[in-house]
C-alpha cells in the first residue's frame, strides 16, 4: 500500500514562500511525475514527502497515517536521488544491502534480496565494484536497487535522470516503467524535463511557483490545457501563442496552436510565412517562421515536405485543435 | 623550439624548487651537522664539515636518559591527539551538516583563541595546574595539549566534513540510519582520509609544543622538548650536544612526517584540494 495524502501543505525558507499551499492526492500504485521549470518547488514538494525538509504547514498522510513529524527512515519510503547518494567506500552488494541492515535483518536474507535485487537491475557481475569503478547507467540502477530491496510503500525519484546522456536516459526511462509495471508501487518522480513526464506518468503535476497549475493524465494536459502557462509547457516543441485580430476572431485573448496542429502548404493558406530555421529530423520536420501580421510561429511538417531557408510557405491552423484562453490566461472552453 | 623551451623552463623550476627547499631545511640540516661536531668546532664558527664524531650523542644518552622523555613525547602528542579527535569529530559533524546562524561565529571564536599570546594566560594555567595537581603530570600537559590545538582540530575536520555531500547522508538518513549509525556506517569512513591527515598534524603540532609543555613539567612527564631545553641552561651553553638533543629529539617526528607525506599535504591544504 502506498497512498500519499497532502493537505495545506507549505513551507517557507527564511522570508520566501516556496510552497504557498498545496493539496495532493496520490493513489496507492500510481506513477505521479512532478513537473515544473527549475525553482518551481517541485524538488521541496518531493523532500517534504520524504521528510528530509520539515513541512511549515499542513499534513501530509500516508496510508492515512499522519507521517508530517515522522522522521525520514519512518515513512517507509525509498528515495532515489540525483547525484545517485551512493556510498563510496561501500560495494554495490553493501550499498544494495545497506538499508537491511540498518533494518537489523538476518544476513541470509539480506544476501537472497541482494542477489534477487542484482539480477532484476543487471549488477551480478558488479556486486563486488566500488561505485567509482561503474558508469553513470550503472550507477543509477545501483540506487535503485538501494530502493527496492526495502520493498517501500512508494518510491521518490529526484531528477534521476538529469546527469545521464540522452541515449542513457531514454534506456532507464524504459527500465523504470518497466520496474513500474513490475513491482505495482507507488512512484513519485520529479524532472524538468516534460518529455520524461509524458512518457512515464500515470499523473501529472504540473507546478510553478509553489503552486500546482494542473494535475491530469498525460493526454488530458495535451489536450486540455487550463491555462496559459500549463498549454506552453506540455507538449513539444512548445504551443504557439497568437493574439491579436485572429485570437479575436475566436473571441478570445490568445489563441494557442500546436505545431503539430498546423497545416502547412506550398500553394495557399491562411497565414503566409518565411523558413527562418528548417529542422529536418527524419521523421518530422519542424519549420520555425516568421509569420506575416503574427510573428514567430513553430510548425511541423512530415519529413518529406521539403523547405529551406527563406522559402515562402503557406500555414493554416487546424480550427478543431484549437485551445482559446481569456485575459487571464484561463483556457475558455467550447 | 617550443621543446627547448619547456625543457629550461622545467629545469630552472627544479632548481629553484631545490633552492627554496634548501633554504628552508638548512636550520634542521646545521642542527645535525653540528651535532657531529666536537665543542670547540662548534662554537669556532660557521662551518660545514664537522670532524663526525658521535661523541656527543653518547654524552647526551648518559647524561640525561632520552628514553623516558620520548616516551612522554608519544603519550602526550598520541594522547592528545586522540582526546582531541574524540571531542572534535562530533562538534565538527554538527557544525558542518546542522550549522545555525552561529555556526561561523563559533568557528571564528575557537580560531580566536589561538591568536592569544600564550604567556598571557601562563599565570593562571600555572596557578590552576599548581591547585588541581596537575603540574608535572602526563594528564595534565594530555589535556593542556588537547585544549591548545582542539580549534585547529575542529577546524580542519569541519572542512573536511564540508566535502562530503548532503545528500549521501540523506540517503543514510532515507535508508533507515539513526544519528550514530550514520557517523559509524557513512561519515567516519568518508571522512577517514581527512581525520588520518587531521591526526597525523596534529600528532607533529602537539611533538613540537614547547611553551607549555616546558613549564608545567619539570621531570616526570617532561617530552623531548624539555628535555632539548635542559642543554641549554645550567652548564652555560654546549651547541654540539644542544644540537645532539635536538637531533634525537626531531628524529622520530621527521621520520614520521617522510612517511606520511601524501597525507600531510592535504591536511595542510585544509581540504582545498580534493
Amino acid at each position: 500500500m502506498g497512498s500519499i495524502t497532502l493537505q495545506k501543505v507549505s513551507k517557507v525558507f527564511g522570508e520566501a514562500k516556496v510552497i504557498p499551499s498545496i493539496d495532493l492526492e496520490i493513489n496507492d500504485g500510481e506513477f505521479v511525475v512532478f513537473v515544473g521549470p527549475s525553482g518551481c518547488g517541485k524538488s521541496t514538494l518531493l523532500r517534504l514527502i520524504a521528510g528530509l525538509e520539515d513541512v511549515s504547514g499542513g499534513q501530509i498522510l500516508i496510508d492515512g497515517k499522519d507521517v508530517t513529524q515522522a522522521a525520514p527512515a519512518e515513512r517507509g519510503l525509498a528515495m532515489v536521488f540525483q547525484s545517485y547518494a551512493l556510498y563510496p567506500h561501500m560495494s554495490v552488494r553493501n550499498n544494495i544491502a545497506f538499508p537491511l541492515k540498518m533494518a537489523k535483518m538476518e544476513k541470509s536474507a539480506i544476501d537472497k534480496k541482494v542477489t534477487d535485487a542484482a539480477r532484476v537491475l543487471n549488477l551480478t557481475d558488479y556486486l563486488e565494484r566500488r561505485p567509482s569503478q561503474l558508469s553513470g547507467g550503472q550507477r543509477q540502477r545501483v540506487a535503485i536497487g538501494r530502493a527496492i530491496v526495502r520493498e517501500p510503500s512508494a518510491f521518490l525519484f529526484d531528477e534521476p535522470l538529469s546527469n545521464l546522456d540522452a541515449a542513457l536516459r531514454g534506456t532507464m526511462r524504459l527500465e523504470i516503467s518497466d520496474l513500474h509495471h513490475q513491482l505495482k508501487t507507488t512512484m513519485v518522480y520529479v524532472t524538468h524535463d516534460q518529455v520524461e513526464a509524458m512518457t512515464m506518468a500515470d499523473k501529472i503535476v504540473v507546478l510553478n511557483r509553489g503552486n500546482i497549475e494542473q494535475v491530469g493524465s498525460p493526454l488530458e494536459l495535451y489536450k486540455s490545457p487550463r491555462n496559459l502557462f500549463v498549454a506552453g509547457f506540455i507538449g513539444s516543441p512548445h504551443m504557439n501563442f497568437v493574439d491579436g485580430a485572429y485570437a479575436q476572431s475566436k473571441s478570445a485573448k490568445t489563441a494557442g496552436i500546436r505545431p503539430e496542429h498546423l497545416i502547412l502548404s506550398k500553394d495557399s493558406g491562411l497565414w503566409t510565412g518565411t523558413v527562418k530555421v528548417a529542422e529536418h529530423l527524419g521523421a518530422d520536420t519542424f519549420l520555425h517562421l516568421d509569420v506575416d501580421g503574427i510573428g514567430q510561429i513553430t510548425a511541423r511538417a512530415g519529413g518529406e515536405f521539403g523547405a529551406q531557408y527563406g522559402d515562402r510557405v503557406y500555414l493554416t491552423p487546424d480550427e478543431a485543435k484549437l485551445h482559446r484562453f481569456d485575459d487571464k490566461g484561463i483556457a475558455l472552453r467550447a | 623550439m617550443a621543446r627547448n623551451v619547456t625543457t629550461r623552463h622545467k629545469i630552472t623550476a627544479t632548481v629553484a624548487a631545490w633552492i627554496v627547499a634548501l633554504i628552508i631545511f638548512f636550520p634542521i640540516l646545521y642542527t645535525i651537522i653540528t651535532s657531529i661536531k666536537t665543542e670547540p668546532e662548534a662554537i669556532a664558527g660557521f662551518s660545514l664539515w664537522p670532524s663526525g664524531t658521535f661523541e656527543n650523542y653518547i654524552t647526551v644518552q648518559t647524561q640525561r636518559d632520552y628514553l623516558k622523555p620520548f616516551m612522554n613525547s608519544v603519550i602526550l602528542s598520541v594522547g592528545s591527539t586522540i582526546l582531541a579527535l574524540i571531542i572534535a569529530i562530533p562538534s565538527a559533524w554538527a557544525m558542518a551538516f546542522s550549522p545555525t546562524k552561529r555556526t561561523k561565529d563559533i568557528l571564528m571564536w575557537m580560531l580566536s583563541t589561538k591568536m592569544m599570546p600564550a604567556v598571557a594566560v601562563l599565570v593562571p594555567i600555572y596557578l590552576l595546574f599548581r591547585d588541581f595537581g596537575l603540574l608535572d603530570s602526563r594528564i595534565g600537559l594530555t589535556v593542556m595539549l588537547t585544549l591548545i590545538n582542539l580549534p585547529i582540530v575542529v577546524w580542519m575536520l569541519y572542512t573536511y566534513f564540508r566535502e562530503i555531500p548532503g545528500e549521501i547522508l540523506e540517503a543514510a538518513r532515507m535508508d533507515g540510519a539513526g544519528l550514530w549509525q550514520e557517523i559509524v556506517y557513512v561519515l567516519t569512513p568518508m571522512a577517514v582520509p581527512g581525520i588520518a591527515s587531521t591526526l597525523l598534524l596534529n600528532i607533529i603540532l602537539a611533538w613540537n609544543e614547547s611553551f607549555w609543555t616546558i613549564r608545567l613539567s619539570t621531570t616526570n612527564a617532561a617530552p623531548l622538548t624539555a628535555f632539548i631545553a635542559s642543554f641549554s641552561s645550567p652548564q652555560g651553553l654546549f651547541w654540539a650536544k644542544l644540537s645532539a638533543a635536538s637531533t634525537m629529539a626531531i628524529a622520530p617526528i621527521l621520520i614520521l612526517g617522510w612517511f606520511s607525506q601524501k597525507q600531510l599535504v592535504r591536511g595542510l591544504t585544509f581540504g582545498a584540494v580534493k
